[in-house]
């Protein structure tokens, strides 16, 4: 079994447990489940979006948040104007795509790279962040949605049935579509990977030198990958705005962006199910951490009932200790015990060999 | 009764305990659960935390006399993290899982906002403890801090007699500071006097400089503050360091709520004049019973009771109030008993609910910074929520469900 | 006029704290290519270092002077032998375990410390300027700003620990080929960068307050300005900082805070986009 096999058995694995989880979880899971469950997934999709650009692309964007914030701001301004839910939901994401687009043509082709490119993008999400927080007043508002600062927007409508606004999308419905829409954004992703378009990606992430010197402009496909990033974002923000309906200026903040960042590392970079991952694991005990505190003012509850505290170890040891990420870690792990196998089996052989030779 | 893991789990470990002889009470039935969703790390937990002490003592105290309907309470704690994504998630949570009777909590306007509809949804009774804006009319919430009305109103005229007409306000620049500025115009208007600038400033702002450059260029006679937060306490070092604490007063009514006359020096902000609903040091039997049982409980070195946390310890004594009335927790029947005006004997005075607005009759004082502490100088008794009673009645249309943008 | 001067001050007030906010950062990025996300706890826990100096009875000078850098400093120390040092090379991975390092110690902060902690307050009282009244302790913070870029200037210029820093930062393999231990002058140089935030978070605590969270309000700022001076350490910091510093203290005074921030991000997108290696990258190349 060589690494080609192994990778199509994962892809396998990934279908059919995610086609499983998809159909089974809302028949046995309790509502409040399924609705944890629905903001997994939709953060995942947001996950999605920087494990493409960074992993792939070899773009690091510190301002993931600012496509995924200016989706769910689009979507709730847009919904409250328009009232059904088709044209919000494609100007929520093509304005993110947009939005990069016009972004990444500035910094690539301002020929911006590595850490100042970081930096960059974190200063536009900060931008936004504070241009945001500051329209509480009410002469802010678009149409008839009051920007509302610091506050934000709240009692965003939900989702409709495309062309029937009475037909609204249920909690339900919610999480399927979540879950579907993150299993096509997977494949969709891998398909792209796959193709010559992705490989050419990959190239340039390599090394852009040579990429360039064989005639490829990576100027031009950077941009293309860092607007696919946006746009998937956008969307990610859109069932965000929908999940709570609600939306507030921290979206673009700085805890936000670094999370994103951070989901991608603990998964793995370079991997797309890494960052999913990531993002369920770390999301999940961000919520652990938070839920049933001992109350109480002791010095063991202090110390134990202290989510920052706690995770801030965790997240130490882990990249101390899993330097590569969870899933590379994991298929590492794998390969060696193929290998041990494999090993043993030929080195089992070789008597037997020799003889017959 | 479903029987499922949990309850199986509590079942045998209250079995145990019974065996054992641990257990300090025979209890008639399953516990009933009271949520608590509160940020009790980041930013805001300066505001969280003393809330959730309260609420905790609250629910200890009540077990120890007797519980509610014979059954023990049992308070799920829930810490937000200053996350407002996690309101959602653990508001669910407490209303689908833990199927708990009543959610204290909620910090900030944009937290409620983000809970109510969630507990209005799953038909999960909600109480907002803290002092707001004013105007929130939903029949399945109650609020039981004070609104600009209550506070506002006492102290614009009062800082006014005492300094002079001419007032400069500065104010946090979200939903809060926006509407309380607009009422401290309103009453200084009223009151024969003038605003001379209204400044915003963004939560995260340190830098007041500038402000105060301009603040002296306006030449004001006092200086109204509605500034929210811990970065927002610099404005009051910088202030002093400028030697300005001594030529202008101030008055807020947002001051001190974070216990910002504690983390500052006396000489940065002894004289200023507050107006809240409860203080530390009231002068009544059950204030003192209580500031008692609080020093026993966290510490006689706990800083200070603030105005939130007693917010939230009576927040719980009606809703306990209200059940023993209903003699039952389902949802509607506790409404009802709440709606008819229910009140209780707490520790900063008499507190009623006002079955039209569900927000709180109660005695507001008005108090001045001295040496750490709070003075309080003059007592108003038995205040209504005047401002959100102007737009919402839900007596007359309980469907009613918004929040209302009070026309100043 | 005297509005004039009250600008003038403040501007340099906003240029000094920028600076001193930003050097301790520009030290651990510039010679070690760690993003350290933890930068404004390192300045938050000078202020608590400070504040618990001070309530010991030790004068306050001393406190923010002398205890803020040197306890941050060995914390600096200790967190590069423990966590960092195993991370070299690797930027990426710097920047997951040093924001979980920032979590960890507001986490840490708020247990010891609570969240109710009395400050302390701006010694050197007030001074006049025409009809304007305004704080002597900006003065100081200018002054202080002064002598630690002066003091950072003299070090890497003319001893010899600041040529084995210079060199171990151009070319680790070779200094070591000469004689140098890299791990050494790496746990050093952090430990300095962590010192020299400490400072700055003591000598800023009492205009802008210590709570466990306030290194939120310096992070980023200091990143910005840190990459925005570019590759040299002294004269990038110094630039960056004249430049978004005068920026901001202009567009705030003129309209709003907010606006001023604004201006300042703004100013660092045009300057990264026409500079993309930092002010230095073009000016000042031959610079520390």
């Amino acid at each position: 079994m060589n690494a080609r096999t192994l990778n199509f058995l994962g892809m396998g694995l990934v279908g059919v447990i995610g086609v499983a989880f998809l159909i089974l979880t809302p028949r046995f899971a309790e509502l409040d489940a399924v609705l944890e469950l629905t903001i997994y997934m939709i953060m995942a999709i947001l996950a999605l979006s920087l494990a493409l650009i960074w992993g792939y692309g070899g773009i690091l964007c510190f301002g993931q948040s600012a496509f995924f914030g200016l989706g769910a701001y689009t979507y709730a301004i847009a919904m409250f104007n328009i009232g059904e839910s088709t044209v919000p939901l494609l100007l929520a994401i093509a304005l993110p795509a947009a939005f990069a687009a016009l972004l990444g043509y500035f910094v690539f082709y301002g020929r911006i790279s590595d850490v100042y490119l970081g930096v960059i993008t974190l200063t536009v999400t900060l931008i936004l962040f504070n241009s945001v927080n500051s329209t509480a007043g009410p002469e802010f508002h678009i149409g008839v949605a009051r920007l509302g600062g610091f506050n934000g927007i709240p009692g965003i409508p939900p989702l409709n049935y495309p062309g029937n606004r009475t037909a609204v999308i249920d909690l339900e419905g919610m999480f399927y579509l979540s879950t579907a829409a993150l299993l096509a954004i997977y494949f969709g992703l891998r398909l792209l990977l796959a193709s010559r378009f992705g490989r050419i990606i990959v190239g340039i992430r390599e090394n852009e030198r040579r990429a360039e010197l064989l005639g490829y402009d990576p100027r031009a496909y950077k941009l293309a990958i860092f607007t696919i990033g946006g746009a998937l974002a956008g969307f990610a923000g859109c069932l965000f705005a929908n999940w709570g309906n609600f939306v507030s200026p921290t979206i673009f903040g700085l805890a936000q962006s670094a999370q994103i960042i951070i989901w991608v590392i603990v998964g793995g970079r370079g991997t797309l199910i890494g960052p999913i991952v990531g993002c369920i694991g770390i999301q999940w005990l961000t919520t652990a951490l938070g839920a049933n505190q001992p109350s109480g003012s002791d010095w063991w509850t202090r110390l134990l009932a202290n989510a920052p505290l706690v995770l801030g170890i965790i997240l130490v040891a882990f990249v101390l200790l899993v330097p590569k990420g969870l899933v590379p870690t994991l298929g590492d792990f794998g390969q060696w015990l193929l290998r041990a196998r494999t090993r043993r089996t030929t080195s089992a052989l070789e008597p037997k060999q020799a003889e017959e030779r | 009764m479903k029987v499922n893991r949990r309850r199986f789990l509590q079942g045998t470990a209250a079995a145990a305990a019974s065996v054992g002889g641990f257990a300090p009470n025979a209890w008639a039935e399953d516990p009933i659960s009271v949520a608590s969703i509160h940020d009790l790390s980041g930013g805001l937990d300066i505001y969280g935390k003393p809330m959730v002490d309260a609420l905790t003592l609250a629910v200890e105290e009540a077990n120890a006399a007797g519980g509610l309907l014979g059954r023990k309470i049992k308070l799920i704690n829930y810490d937000t993290q200053s996350n407002m994504q996690l309101y959602t998630q653990f508001a669910q949570q407490a209303a689908l899982k833990d199927k708990v009777a009543v959610v204290h909590g909620g910090i900030t306007s944009a937290s409620r906002e983000v809970i109510r509809p969630v507990l209005g949804r799953f038909k999960t009774l909600y109480f907002y403890n803290t002092q707001y804006e004013g105007g929130v009319c939903d029949r399945n919430q109650f609020d039981t801090g004070v609104t600009p009305a209550q506070t506002v109103e006492k102290l614009v005229p009062y800082a006014m007699k005492k300094w002079g007409k001419k007032v400069y306000v500065i104010a946090a620049d979200y939903n809060y500071g926006q509407i309380t500025s607009q009422w401290v115009k309103k009453y200084v208007t009223e009151n024969g006097g003038e605003v001379s600038s209204i400044d915003f400033f963004p939560l995260d702002v340190t830098n007041f400089g500038s402000t105060i450059s301009k603040i002296q260029a306006a030449k004001p006679d006092f200086v109204w503050s509605a500034l929210v937060g811990g970065a927002h306490m610099s404005f009051y070092r910088q202030w002093a360091a400028a030697g300005m604490r001594k030529s202008i007063p101030m008055a807020s009514t947002t001051f001190a709520v974070g216990n910002e006359h504690i983390v500052l020096s006396p000489d940065e902000c002894n004289g200023m004049l507050v107006c809240y609903n409860y203080f530390q040091d009231l002068k009544n039997k059950t204030n003192e019973a209580f500031v008692a049982g609080f020093h026993k409980r966290f510490g006689a070195d706990y800083p200070n009771v603030t105005e939130l946390a007693m917010g939230t310890y009576q927040g719980f004594r009606i809703w306990a109030e209200a059940v023993k009335k209903a003699g039952t927790i389902d949802r509607i029947k506790v409404i009802e008993a709440l709606e008819t005006g229910i009140s209780i004997d707490a520790p900063s005075g008499k507190v009623t609910i006002d079955p039209p607005t569900h927000h709180c009759v109660l005695d507001v004082h008005i108090a001045e910074v001295n040496d750490k502490k709070l003075k309080v100088l003059e007592d108003f008794a038995q205040q209504k929520p005047s401002d959100t009673a102007a737009v919402c009645d839900l007596i007359k249309n309980p469907a009613d469900n918004q929040q209302y943008v009070i026309k100043i | 006029m005297d509005l004039i001067a009250l600008l003038a001050i403040q501007v340099l007030y906003a240029i000094a704290s920028l600076a001193l906010i930003s050097v301790g950062l520009a030290i651990i990025f510039g010679m070690m290519r760690v993003i350290n996300l933890a930068h404004g706890e390192f300045l938050m826990l000078g202020g608590y270092a400070a504040i618990v100096a001070t309530s010991h009875g030790i004068s306050i000078w001393i406190a923010m002077l002398v205890v803020a850098p040197i306890v941050v400093g060995i914390i600096g120390v200790i967190v590069e032998m423990t966590i960092i040092r195993f991370l070299y090379g690797r930027m990426v991975d710097t920047m997951l375990a040093t924001w979980g390092l920032s979590l960890f110690l507001v986490g840490l902060t708020t247990a010891i410390f609570g969240n109710t902690t009395v400050g302390i307050s701006a010694p050197l009282g007030s001074f006049q300027i025409g009809a304007y009244r305004t704080s002597g302790y900006t003065l100081f913070v200018i002054g202080v700003a002064v002598v630690v870029l002066a003091g950072i200037f003299a070090v890497l210029r003319w001893t010899r620990l600041g040529l084995i820093a210079r060199g171990t930062m151009q070319n680790a393999n070779m200094a070591a080929a000469l004689g140098v231990n890299p791990p050494r002058v790496y746990a050093v140089t952090f430990g300095i960068g962590a010192a020299l935030s400490g400072l700055a978070g003591a000598v800023l605590a009492p205009v802008s307050g210590v709570f466990p969270t306030i290194g939120v309000a310096y992070v980023a700022k200091s990143f910005i300005t840190v990459i925005g001076g570019g590759a040299a350490i002294l004269s990038g910091t110094v630039s960056a900082s004249a430049l978004f510093g005068t920026i901001n203290q202009i567009a705030t005074f003129a309209t709003t805070p907010v606006f001023g921030e604004v201006a300042l991000l703004a100013t660092a997108i045009v300057l990264i986009r026409l500079l993309p290696q930092g002010i230095t990258g073009r000016f000042f190349r031959r610079g520390l």
